[in-house]
C-alpha cells in the first residue's frame, strides 16, 4: 500500500520532471540564438566558470604543438615564429551555444586581425569530422581549425585549460612573433569573451 | 491498491497546476518572453533608441535632438526592423540581401520616403555593430543593444528577427510583420510588407 508520504514524493518527482521538460521548452531559444543553428545546437547547462588551472603566464614561451587541421594539413605553432602573431582560441566543444557564435564573430573581424598581422588558430577537442560539419554549418571560418582530439586534449592539457570532464576551457592566448605569450584569458566558459578586449590586446603587438 | 497510481497522478497534476500559478505570479513577471512577445496585429513593446549621431541617419529617420526616440516617431509610414547579431552566421550571409532591400526602396519614388529600415544589434556592443556595418557597408541606421534591453523588451532572443511596423498619421502604430527567420528574397519580402501595409498610392 502506498502511503500518502510516498504518493506525495512520487508526485513531487513527477512534477519536477514535467517542469524540467517545460523549462527546457521555455528557455530553449536562449541557446544557439542564431537561426542558422536552430535545433542543431546542444543546449548546455550552466557550467562551473573555470575548471582547470593554467601555469602559463604572460612572458612565458608558448608551448609548441602540432595538430591536424580541417584543411588536411598539420599546423605547428612555431611555424608562425617571425611571421605572424597568433591568437589561440580554445573553445569547449562543437555544436554548443556560445562557441557557435564566437568563431563566426571572428569571421566579421578578419580584416582587423590581419591588420595586426594576426592569425587565429581555433582549437577544440572534437574530432575532424565533427569540426568539419560544424564549421561548414556556420558558413566556414577563415582561420585554421585544429583538432585536439587524440591523444585526447593533449595540447589543451599542456596549456592548462583541459577541464575535468575532457572538454577545454574557453580560453584565449595571444602569442607574439617571437613565440612569447602576451595575454591570457581563461574565460568564464558560459560567456563570450568581449572582442573589444581582444582587439585592445592585439594593439600591443609590434608590427 | 489500484487507485494509488491514479492518486499519485492527481496529486502530481495539482502540484503542476499550483506551480504554474506560482510561477505566473512570481517568476513570469520578469520574463520578457511572456510579456514582450511581438505579434502581428499587436503593438511594439515600449523601448527607445538613441537618436543617431550621423546627420544622414537623422535625416533618414526624421529624428530630432540628441536624446532618444521611439520607433513610431520615425518619419515614415512603415519601419522595417531587422534584429541581427554580428555573431549570427545567418545574419552575416543575408546582410548583402538586406542592403539590396534598402536599395530597392531607395529606387522607388512612390515609397522611398515612406518605408524605412533600421537594424538592431541584439546584445551587440557599439564596437560589434560597427564591425558588422563596416564589413557589409550597411547604408541604413544600425543601433547597438549592448545590454540587451531591446532584445528583452521584444521577448525574442533568436536572430535574425524581422518586424515591420505600420505608423498611422495620428502616430498610432501596428505590427504588420514579425518573424524569426531570414528575410529571403528582397523583392518578394518588400512585396509582402507593402501588401500588409496597405500603403495608399504605392505601386
Amino acid at each position: 500500500m502506498m502511503t500518502l508520504k510516498n504518493r506525495i514524493s512520487t508526485a513531487a518527482v513527477t512534477t519536477a520532471m514535467v517542469w524540467a521538460a517545460f523549462s527546457a521548452f521555455l528557455t530553449g531559444s536562449a541557446f544557439g540564438a542564431s537561426e542558422q543553428f536552430q535545433g542543431r545546437v546542444y543546449a548546455m547547462p550552466n557550467m562551473k566558470p573555470v575548471d582547470s588551472t593554467t601555469l602559463l603566464k604572460p612572458g612565458d614561451l608558448a608551448p609548441d604543438f602540432e595538430l591536424p587541421s580541417l584543411a588536411g594539413e598539420t599546423v605547428r605553432l612555431s611555424s608562425f615564429r617571425g611571421s605572424k602573431n597568433v591568437v589561440i582560441s580554445f573553445v569547449p566543444a562543437a555544436w554548443t551555444p556560445v562557441c557557435s557564435e564566437q568563431w563566426p564573430g571572428y569571421n566579421v573581424l578578419k580584416e582587423l586581425f590581419e591588420s595586426h598581422d594576426v592569425i587565429v588558430l581555433g582549437i577544440t577537442v572534437d574530432n575532424l569530422p565533427t569540426l568539419y560539419a560544424w564549421t561548414e554549418h556556420m558558413g566556414g571560418v577563415w582561420f585554421p581549425v585544429l583538432s585536439d582530439f587524440w591523444p585526447h586534449g593533449e595540447v589543451s592539457k599542456r596549456y592548462g585549460v583541459l577541464r575535468t570532464n575532457g572538454i577545454s576551457e574557453r580560453a584565449l592566448f595571444l602569442v607574439d612573433k617571437q613565440g612569447v605569450i602576451k595575454y591570457i584569458d581563461v574565460h568564464d566558459i558560459n560567456e563570450r569573451p568581449a572582442v573589444e578586449v581582444l582587439v585592445e590586446e592585439m594593439k600591443g603587438f609590434k608590427k | 491498491m489500484s487507485s494509488s497510481p491514479r492518486k499519485s497522478l492527481l496529486i502530481s497534476a495539482l502540484f503542476f497546476v499550483f506551480s504554474i500559478g506560482w510561477l505566473s505570479i512570481d517568476g513570469m513577471e520578469g520574463r520578457a518572453r511572456a510579456e514582450g512577445s511581438v505579434t502581428e496585429g499587436g503593438r511594439l513593446p515600449d523601448f527607445q533608441l538613441p537618436v543617431p549621431k550621423r546627420i544622414a541617419e537623422r535625416d533618414y529617420l526624421g529624428t530630432k535632438g540628441r536624446g532618444f526616440f521611439k520607433i513610431p516617431e520615425v518619419q515614415a509610414e512603415v519601419v522595417i526592423i531587422q534584429v541581427f547579431s554580428m555573431y549570427c552566421p545567418y545574419c552575416q550571409r543575408e546582410a548583402p540581401a538586406v542592403n539590396e532591400l534598402y536599395e530597392l526602396i531607395a529606387e522607388r519614388p512612390d515609397i522611398r520616403d515612406r518605408v524605412k529600415i533600421i537594424g538592431i544589434g541584439a546584445a551587440n556592443t557599439p564596437f560589434e555593430v560597427k564591425a558588422f556595418r563596416d564589413l557589409y557597408a550597411i547604408p541604413y541606421p544600425l543601433f547597438p543593444d549592448g545590454d540587451a534591453a531591446v532584445q528583452t523588451a521584444l521577448g525574442e532572443e533568436r536572430t535574425p528577427f524581422f518586424m515591420a511596423i505600420r505608423i498611422y498619421p495620428d502616430k498610432s502604430h501596428k505590427v504588420i510583420y514579425a518573424k524569426v527567420a531570414g528575410m529571403g528574397d528582397p523583392e518578394e519580402f518588400l512585396e509582402i510588407i507593402l501588401q500588409k501595409a496597405e500603403l495608399h498610392g504605392a505601386q
